[in-house]
């Protein structure tokens, strides 16, 4: 069932790169990543490469192939024609460290800048009361795997570098409207923080994230328009204001 | 000159998994300053991986559940080998862990009146799993991970640096611990980016590094487990117990070939899945041990009332422990009754309609859509044994998690004598938080009376050495002589062992030994794996020799050891724990007798159940 296919590999670092090409051996069945692994074990042995689990769940193994942002372990090489040359990138938004791996530090500044869930006041560990329909919304976004290709497609920091500072990125919008929507975040001002801090004002809704997320959490839909509307409430109906924190459940 | 960057801490913890990320957030806690290190980046680690849950007797589905039932069941899935201090800790502490996660901003799943729901499991009597869908792990890592950038923050109000106390080290790896006068002193390791070295001085480490199956071919593990925790261990003088004992998770993948191996959560039984073989026959029923004959179901009606009315049915044999099932997988697949791609079929599609299964088991339906073309709601999956969980590991005390060395911690997988000759599943992320937290408080603790410590700049000279050694050897590559070393362990060293092929394992091994000295890396420092696995693989292959030797001793059958010429459970073996060590370069093995059960803990069985395993003279400490 082998058959030998056409690969082009960036490999450099800051300094500069190119693609290199590479026709390397495909078997049944088997997703980009092993194709990376089966060059380091070759022709490569030095060949960068970040992946842990294999199986979509820890979001190491981000790059570009054919220049959309993927997985690599969940690339399936049956995905493309037995005569397409596939080309391996590394993410763009992000600065070269060495072949395809990238320095994503900025994510985790980010995430270091917003705010942490904040426990509710007098009770204690082991009260914790919450409906299954209550904390369903707050679990999609927890199913984030930090995999920064949302972080990576928007263009509001893709060919933008000078937006970075004060653009925090769907990854983190999720994060903050995960908070608002916990039935027993003590915080009651996640939404003018996005707003205010993270940049939410930059989003204009392309849903560009939402496409590529390999988790299918609907960034757009179920994080940021929501939030971005109850902004605009809040800030002119203090009532609403007051009632969404009243009226969450506690029990 | 090499440049070499260095740092003091009060605490320095190697690992980013659950039980290095809880040592961390105690250790901070504490007051201590305190650095993390890992191979991956944050939030990477191998927890991120678990899927079914994290066991805690805290009774939310079924009352009757309580510290003292979850000791039972962890005793036996561990076949009475377990350290009985250490499965005593875990059953109790465990659901304070748990309830602290939501402190931290973790959402469990729910019971209808808003608790925290607990799904059932092999080997657990009641549900006891808190889980979340069948992404657990990742829960928990992100819970911690969040905590740690709460506390972070709290630094940063203080202080003005998110770093003052709390650090986190991506992407550097430690190669070696460093001793001064017997006692920790340091760790020295590379930055996966630049190349760089690092020295930490500091008189408390903990260990939370993981386990070791990169050296199986078949594994549901990630490159990080190279055992690197326990080979430092051992350099620094420290013991494992347990080696022998490594845990086959039933249900791999075992088609396409490139996932071979990757992990179908047990969840997938606990919520209904059976398993059949090539002729369509449910064959558990006929691989029910006597040990447990008396909980299990006979027929598949009982069986599959008991997921209805779990108090007048006994379970089905699909939720026996682990060991049990991968053998009984193993034994159909040798008797011809496997599929093409050698494995047996596990089918959820007949048992829950297509949507309660994306629902519950939504990451496994994702799975096998994306990596196989299979629809779990509509075909059944291929699965057999994987190489998951190694059960040896640091030999520490239970209270604190020292090890022989003074300043040496460890937690979580790394670490020895929780779980016996097996573990249950879900009784891994409650042990990484129950020992997490314990290793932080204790290696805290160490550090007041102990430190700052420093480390002689001879040491420092051979790690640097050392670590530049695959640059100037002229061997092999370091992939061919891994994936060597897999087949070796894979073949002679797996789930059915007999003496012959472990001998000639341990030739094998040592043979590899002596090309592993003489391993190449090429090209630079600069994030080069394979300069990385050039250093890894001393360790994997140290790990591999205790594993061989240790299960060449032990004459029985046990658990995650299964010997094919000595197929009974020998009371007088369960006695008995191998130690491994090291002399110079040379693996050191000695039997060392099991701490007794105290009467208290040992009355809570029936004497005719501790019958099955201990001798009668163990027994007369029995009250009843
Ligand atoms: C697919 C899968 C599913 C599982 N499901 C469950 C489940 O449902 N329930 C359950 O209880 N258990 C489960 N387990 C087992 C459980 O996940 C692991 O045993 C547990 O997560 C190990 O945690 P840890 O904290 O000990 O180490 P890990 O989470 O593995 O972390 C090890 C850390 O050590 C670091 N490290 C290693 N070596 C070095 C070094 N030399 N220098 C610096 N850092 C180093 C690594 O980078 C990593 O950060 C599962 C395991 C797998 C593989
Ligand atoms: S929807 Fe907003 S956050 Fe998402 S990619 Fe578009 S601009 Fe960026
Ligand atoms: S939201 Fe989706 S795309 Fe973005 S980091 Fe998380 S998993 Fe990746
Ligand atoms: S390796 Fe984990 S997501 Fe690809």
């Amino acid at each position: 069932m082998a058959s030998k296919r056409q690969f082009r590999v960036w490999r450099g670092d800051e300094n500069g790169g190119d693609l290199q090409d590479f026709a390397v051996e495909v078997n049944e069945g088997e997703v980009v990543l092993d194709i990376v692994h089966r060059l380091q074990a070759t022709e490569t042995p030095d060949l960068a490469v970040r992946w842990n689990c294999k199986a979509g769940k820890c979001g190491s193994c981000s790059m570009e192939i054919n220049g959309m942002p993927k997985l690599a372990c969940m690339t399936r090489m049956s995905s493309f024609a037995e005569d397409e040359t596939i080309t391996i990138t590394p993410l763009r938004t992000f600065p070269v460290m060495r072949d395809l791996v990238t320095d994503v530090s900025f994510n985790y500044e980010k995430a270091r800048e917003t705010p942490s869930f904040a426990p509710p006041a007098g009770v204690a560990p082991g009260d914790y009361r919450m409906q299954q329909v209550d904390v369903e919304r707050s679990q999609e976004f927890r199913k984030c795997i930090e995999c920064f290709l949302c972080q990576n497609t928007c263009h509001v920091v893709r060919d933008h570098e000078e937006n970075k500072e004060a653009f925090s990125g769907p990854r983190f919008f999720i994060r903050a409207a995960e908070l608002d929507m916990h039935p027993l975040d003590a915080k009651t001002d996640r939404k003018e923080y996005a707003q205010a801090e993270q940049g939410l004002g930059f989003c204009n809704i392309t849903k560009c994230c939402t496409e590529v997320c390999p988790e299918h959490i609907k960034i757009t839909d179920n994080a940021i328009i929501p939030m971005k509307e109850r902004v605009v409430d809040r800030r002119y109906d203090p009532i609403v204001w007051l009632g969404s924190k009243i009226f969450r459940r506690t029990s | 000159m090499t440049e070499l960057q260095r740092f003091q801490y009060d605490v320095v913890v190697i690992g980013a998994g659950g039980a290095g990320l809880r040592a961390a957030i105690e250790a901070r806690m504490a007051g201590k300053k305190t650095a993390i290190i890992s191979k991956s980046l944050f939030g990477k680690a191998h927890t991120v991986m678990a899927e079914g849950g994290a066991a805690a007797a805290m009774g939310n589905v079924n009352s009757n559940d309580n510290w003292q039932v979850h000791f039972r069941d962890t005793m036996r899935g561990g076949k009475f080998l377990n350290h009985f201090r250490m499965a005593e800790l875990h059953a109790k502490e465990a659901p304070e862990r748990i309830w602290e996660l939501e402190t931290y901003g973790a959402l469990f799943d729910r019971t209808a009146d808003g608790k925290i729901s607990q799904r059932n499991f092999g080997g657990h009597e009641y549900p006891r799993l808190a889980h979340v869908g069948d992404r657990t792990g990742l829960e928990l890592i992100r819970t911690l991970q969040q905590k740690i950038v709460s506390l972070q923050q709290e630094d940063f109000a203080a202080t003005g640096d998110y770093e003052a106390n709390l650090r986190v080290f991506h992407e550097t790896t430690i190669t070696e611990l460093l001793l001064t006068d017997g006692k920790i002193a340091g760790a020295f390791g590379y930055v996966r980016e630049s190349g760089e070295f690092l020295l930490f001085e500091t008189p408390a480490v903990v260990l939370a590094t993981g386990g070791i199956g990169k050296s199986y071919k078949v594994t549901s593990n990630s490159w990080e487990y190279t055992g690197d925790g326990h080979a430092l261990a051992l350099r620094a003088g420290a013991t494992l117990v347990n080696m022998e004992f490594l845990q086959f998770h039933p249900t791999g993948m075992v088609w396409p070939p490139s996932v071979k191996g990757i992990l179908v959560t047990e969840s997938v039984r606990g919520d209904g899945g059976i398993l059949k073989n090539s002729e369509g026959k449910r064959f558990m029923f006929d691989y029910v041990p006597d040990v447990f004959r008396e909980k299990y179901a006979e027929t598949p009606e009982e069986a599959d009332r008991w997921y209805k009315d779990a108090d007048n049915n006994r379970r089905p044999p699909e939720l026996l422990p682990r060991d049990e099932v991968a053998r009984a997988i193993n034994s159909e697949v040798k008797a011809g009754r496997g599929t093409k791609a050698g494995g047996v079929y596990l089918d959820i599609a007949s048992r829950l309609p297509a949507e309660e299964i994306r629902k519950r088991l939504p990451s496994m339906y994702h799975q096998f859509k994306e990596l196989a073309d299979v629809d779990i709601t509509a075909e059944p999956m291929e699965v057999g044994p994987t190489c998951h969980y190694v059960m040896g590991g640091v030999e520490v005390d239970p209270d604190s998690t020292q090890s022989r060395v003074p300043g040496l911690f460890a937690a979580g997988e790394v670490s020895g004598g929780m779980h016996g000759s097996n573990r249950l599943g879900g009784n891994s992320l409650s042990d990484l938080l129950v020992f997490g937290k314990r290793a932080g408080e204790h290696a805290a603790a160490y550090a007041d009376s102990n430190g700052p410590s420093t480390v002689a700049q001879s040491d420092v000279d051979a790690a640097i050495a050392g670590a530049l050694a695959p640059f100037t050897n002229d061997g092999e590559n370091p992939y061919a002589l891994q994936h060597e070393l897999q087949l070796v362990m894979n073949d002679l060293v797996g789930i059915i062992r007999t003496e012959a092929e472990l001998a000639e394992a341990i030739t094998r091994l040592a043979a590899i030994r002596e090309r592993v000295s003489r391993v190449q890396a090429t090209g630079g420092r600069r994030y080069n794996p394979g300069w990385h696995l050039a250093l890894d693989l001393r360790n994997m292959l140290v790990v591999s020799e205790c594993t061989a030797m240790a299960a060449l001793e032990r004459k029985e059958s046990r658990g995650g050891h299964t010997r094919e010429d000595h197929p009974e459970m020998a009371a007088e073996w369960r006695k008995v724990n191998l130690i491994c060590g090291l002399d110079g370069e040379k693996v050191t093995l000695n039997p060392q007798p099991l701490p007794p059960l105290p009467p208290e803990l040992l009355n809570l069985f029936e004497k005719s159940e501790l019958k099955k395993y201990m001798t009668a003279q163990e027994l007369e400490g029995h009250g009843g």
